[in-house]
């Protein structure tokens, strides 16, 4: 365990981190991932954080975040609480296979690793690097790429332990898999977190990945999943974020999707001081589609920054994005489109679309859907509006006796809900939903023990207005 | 059918650009390269009072600081500075008085251009200020003009007559450490067009400007600054050529526009430098700054451009709303056919209160070319109602060429609103059929398909220069869709 202090030296004192403990980090390594290790190591002392000068971090201030102090932990700990207490975690009518880390280490009191009849592999990925070495060697740190900026070089070094799951050709799994990334420290601590998931040909799983802080501790998370999507094979990802307004998130996702594969992914960012979701996709075989969607209700000075890459690189490919905000107080918000069509991706349709609502003058939207196209046979297209609420939707609820706050709300609601529509489990659909209103009421907040542990669909909070006289 | 078309992009890509002679005139350059001298030198010829060698030599001290942006997506060897002339003129002999006295060579040259002056002054009413390399050599039209107390006249003229003026106004919309090429452009302006518009008065003529390189390895940087006082009106058209040849020339301009009170200017151009041959050689590079700033209350800048020449165009005409209910307009077409890159687009930042904007770029992509939409929307804190609508609209002929689109939206007022939309496409098989089958062949399917995208711009334009651009269109583009 060592101390992280000061902003300008953070980094030095990550790469000192780095040289003291890294026989400690890299304990379950197969050789090749030690070596990946120590060329990240030096990618990160090459470039460094990222900064606002760099194109894609303009407009989102990683001062703050990075001058805070931070402690790293180079082995399991487990923080002030029983784990049973920790992970009251579920969505209520869905069973689902569960998976947990807690402060950046995987959690299970029988097995780290479970393999199933059907062949489907989860859990542990430092248990995982030791016991599939040829998993790892094909498709570890393949698909991310480590020079893309500081974090990605500085989560190859650094990471330890994350989600592993495997789903064999042919297999479809049918109950989704949760992953709960929960931190809970009585400090703040710097965590890396590395997931990697493989579908097999013509597989199917659904996961729904959330993270949560338990407590108001300050906590920096940069973790990078890589996701590898074979011939066929269909994902559905859903990420929920509800973090303390101290927290920092660095989410990047790096999707390889092959031939007829589908990928649908959906964000939902309901709190965070700093949440920056990065997806990069690429359609890497001929009818892949990527559908990429995301909702944030921020406020206070909370801030989201949604990346977005698509790389058309094969010939008729679909990506649609829809991403929609809104932003209250001094919130603001980021998103970057980016759609790269290459020369010989034609028949390709790529749609983007970014819609904000900014309820105060201090709020702040930023948008930038970006094309690049080189091929001319295409669809493409992209729209991003930054306004408010509808007069005339807020002038006919309120000419039918609704008052203005809840005519706000349940304008809001809907504004939101486009988003959460696209998910497609139901009883997720009406989790989120749930959350989404308590969210808008001000009414979610970090529990004491678990953000998304509500009581249960029995408490569901109702609009206060008897929708039948609408 | 995939035989007809090669057929017609190849007699589209052999379509010449018929500006690209070269005239014999005498002229007086100065030495290569950039120094200290050379600006002292370019401001003695200019015989300008120290002020302005002053703030020539303090823009060229920050220039030295600068580096060359490179975040443009257009790709290009690095420039030679030291390897440009920065100063041609026309030899002059002392002060014309009318037409007759000009060099016949030059007369010549402006009528091969489509630009007789003396017919241009006749027939249509327009007043044009010509500038040959560096140098405005002819302003005609400028006696009626003065009726009205409008000021219009070559920039070294107006530093000599009228230098509070340009004192005062030079530099507020453009100051010269705005960006590298504006700060070069500060320290070696070399002449321009000026134009004053006092208060209340509606210009009756279309004011115009023609700018011409001719010398070879010289460098074109001129200037225009607009004034347009309290409640008045003027449409203001620039054009611009320049011979074929096969190295790179540079031309970066500036040009600053000033509205004040419920005043419109209406600013018009159609760029047709020399593009560079079909294997992408040669060619103008084309770094200009354009910023208007609405300074007064329902003051309204309207650019409009139709930018078919150059190998590399760079160039964002921008307007400031300053003024409470002002606005601007930014009207596009842009065509890269062959090599040709452009990067171009509007800079609209919202700072007054029910301020407007609306940008509509059209892009045409053909050959190997890159086209690339880049534009800034900012509503500032306090532009309260502000509204701004964007549309850009790329269209790809040929599979071998680039559309891109980089919009910056940037919002700080829950009470405006702010909507962007952009579509790319090719010219459908639907369409094509649709007009085959009526019996119009596939070239002048194109280009009706062509024009009709461009309408909603070329609409914008004055009438004089509709026509030329819809030539220009023809030229550059019928028939090259793949």
């Amino acid at each position: 365990m060592s101390k992280i202090q000061d902003s300008t030296a953070l980094k030095k004192q990550l790469e000192q981190m780095f040289r003291e403990n890294s026989k400690l980090i890299s304990s379950h390594d197969q050789p090749f991932i030690s070596k990946a290790r120590e060329e990240a190591i030096i990618s990160f002392s090459d470039i460094g954080f990222p900064h606002g000068q760099m194109e894609d971090w303009r407009n989102t201030d990683l001062n703050k975040a990075l001058s805070g102090k931070y402690t790293s932990l180079f082995k399991p700990g487990h923080g002030d609480q029983s784990i049973d207490q920790i992970f009251k975690c579920n969505i209520h009518e869905l069973e689902t296979d569960q998976i947990s880390l807690l402060n950046g280490w995987y959690i299970d009191t029988k097995k780290p690793l479970v393999k199933q009849e059907n062949g489907v592999i989860s859990g542990s990925l430092a248990k995982a690097m030791e016991e599939y070495p040829e998993i790892f060697e094909k498709h570890y740190g393949k698909y991310a790429d480590k020079d893309k900026d500081g974090f990605q070089a500085l989560n190859l070094a650094f990471a330890q332990d994350g989600f592993f799951i495997y789903v064999p050709d042919n297999v479809v799994v049918e109950k989704p898999m949760q992953m709960i990334s929960i931190i809970n420290w009585s400090e703040g601590l710097f965590i890396q977190t590395r997931n990697l998931v493989i579908l097999g040909k013509n597989s199917k799983i659904t996961m729904v990945h959330c993270d949560d802080s338990t407590n108001e501790e300050a906590m920096f998370n940069n973790s990078v999943t890589e996701v590898f999507i074979d011939e066929n094979a269909q994902l559905e990802h859903y990420k929920l974020q509800n973090l303390n307004n101290q927290s920092t998130l660095m989410n990047a996702i790096w999707f390889r999707q092959m031939k007829n594969s589908s990928l649908k992914s959906n964000a939902i960012t309901l709190n965070g001081g700093l949440i920056r979701n990065y997806t990069h996709t690429v359609l890497d075989g001929e009818g892949a589609s990527a559908e990429v969607y995301g909702v944030y209700l921020m406020d206070k000075s909370q801030h989201v920054n949604n990346q977005v890459f698509i790389d058309h690189a094969k010939p008729n490919c679909y990506s649609n994005e829809l991403f929609k905000g809104i932003l209250d107080e001094e919130a603001s918000a980021v998103f970057n489109g980016h759609v790269l069509v290459r020369k010989d991706a034609q028949q390709t349709n790529a749609f983007q679309s970014n819609k904000n609502i900014l309820m105060t003058d201090t709020a702040k939207a930023n948008a930038k859907p970006f094309l690049e196209i080189y091929a001319d046979d295409v669809k493409c297209s992209h729209g991003a509006t930054i306004g408010q609420l509808d007069p005339e939707a807020m002038f006919y609820l309120r000419s039918r006796g609704i008052c203005a706050a809840n005519a706000r709300l349940l304008l809001l609601y809907a504004f939101a809900r486009e988003v959460v529509d696209k998910i497609s489990i139901e009883a997720l659909k009406m989790r989120v939903y749930d959350m989404i209103r308590k969210r808008l009421k001000g009414e979610l907040n970090i529990c004491d023990t678990c953000a998304l542990h509500c009581d249960g669909p029995n408490k569901e909070i109702l609009f206060e207005i008897d929708m039948t006289k609408v | 059918m995939e035989e007809e078309k090669n057929q017609i992009i190849d007699e589209v890509t052999r379509s010449e650009y018929k500006y690209g002679f070269v005239s014999d005139i005498e002229m007086e350059t100065a030495p290569k390269g950039l120094t200290e001298d050379t600006i002292r030198y370019i401001s003695a010829k200019k015989n300008e009072p120290e002020y302005f060698l002053e703030a020539r030599l303090k823009a060229f001290r920050h220039w030295q600081s600068l580096e060359e942006p490179d975040w443009a997506h257009v790709d290009y060897p690095p420039i030679d500075y030291q390897d440009i002339i920065y100063y041609a003129a026309p030899k002059k002999k002392p002060e014309l008085e009318s037409l007759d006295e000009v060099d016949p060579e030059l007369i010549e040259t402006f009528n091969k251009l489509g630009i007789s002056l003396e017919e241009q002054k006749r027939l249509s009413g327009v007043a044009v200020d010509a500038v040959i390399d560096s140098v405005s050599v002819k302003t005609t039209f400028s006696e009626t003009l003065e009726k009205y107390g409008i000021i219009f006249c070559s920039f070294s003229e107006a530093v000599q007559k009228h230098p509070e003026l340009v004192k005062k106004y030079m530099g507020s919309a453009v100051p010269y450490s705005d960006n590298y090429f504006a700060a070069l452009n500060s320290a070696v302006y070399s002449d321009g067009s000026f134009c004053y518009i006092p208060k209340g008065v509606r210009c009756p003529v279309e004011l115009s400007t023609y700018f011409r390189i001719n010398a070879a390895n010289t460098g074109q940087f001129e200037r225009t600054l607009i004034i347009a006082d309290e409640g008045s009106y003027v449409s203001y058209m620039e054009g611009c050529t320049a011979p074929m040849r096969d190295e790179n020339q540079l031309h970066a301009a500036i040009v600053e526009i000033i509205a004040f009170d419920n005043a419109e200017v209406k600013y018009s151009t159609v760029q047709n430098w020399y593009p560079g041959n079909k294997e992408g050689k040669g060619g103008i590079y084309n770094f200009v700054t354009k910023r208007g700033i609405c300074r007064g209350v329902s003051s309204k800048i309207s650019w409009t451009q139709v930018e078919t020449g150059s190998a590399i165009t760079w160039k964002y005409p921008s307007c400031i709303l300053l003024g409470d209910h002002s606005v601007g307009e930014f009207y596009s077409v842009a065509v890269t056919n062959n090599y040709q890159q452009a990067d171009t687009g509007s800079k609209m930042i919202h700072i007054g209160k029910n301020t407007r904007s609306t940008i509509i770029s059209k892009g045409i992509s053909a050959g190997f070319s890159n086209n690339s939409y880049r534009g800034l929307v900012k509503i500032m804190k306090n532009a309260s109602n502000a509204r701004n609508f964007s549309q850009c609209d790329s269209l790809l002929l040929g599979d071998q060429c680039g559309a891109h689109t980089f919009p910056y939206i940037q919002a700080e007022n829950h009470t405006s609103i702010v909507e962007h939309e952009a579509t790319t496409s090719k010219i459908s098989e639907d369409q094509m059929f649709y007009c085959n089958q009526r019996g119009i062949d596939t070239e002048s399917a194109i280009g009706l398909i062509v024009n009709g995208y461009a309408k909603e711009v070329l609409s914008k334009l004055p009438m004089e220069f509709a026509v030329e651009a819809q030539k220009l269109l023809a030229i550059s583009l019928e028939g090259s869709v793949g």
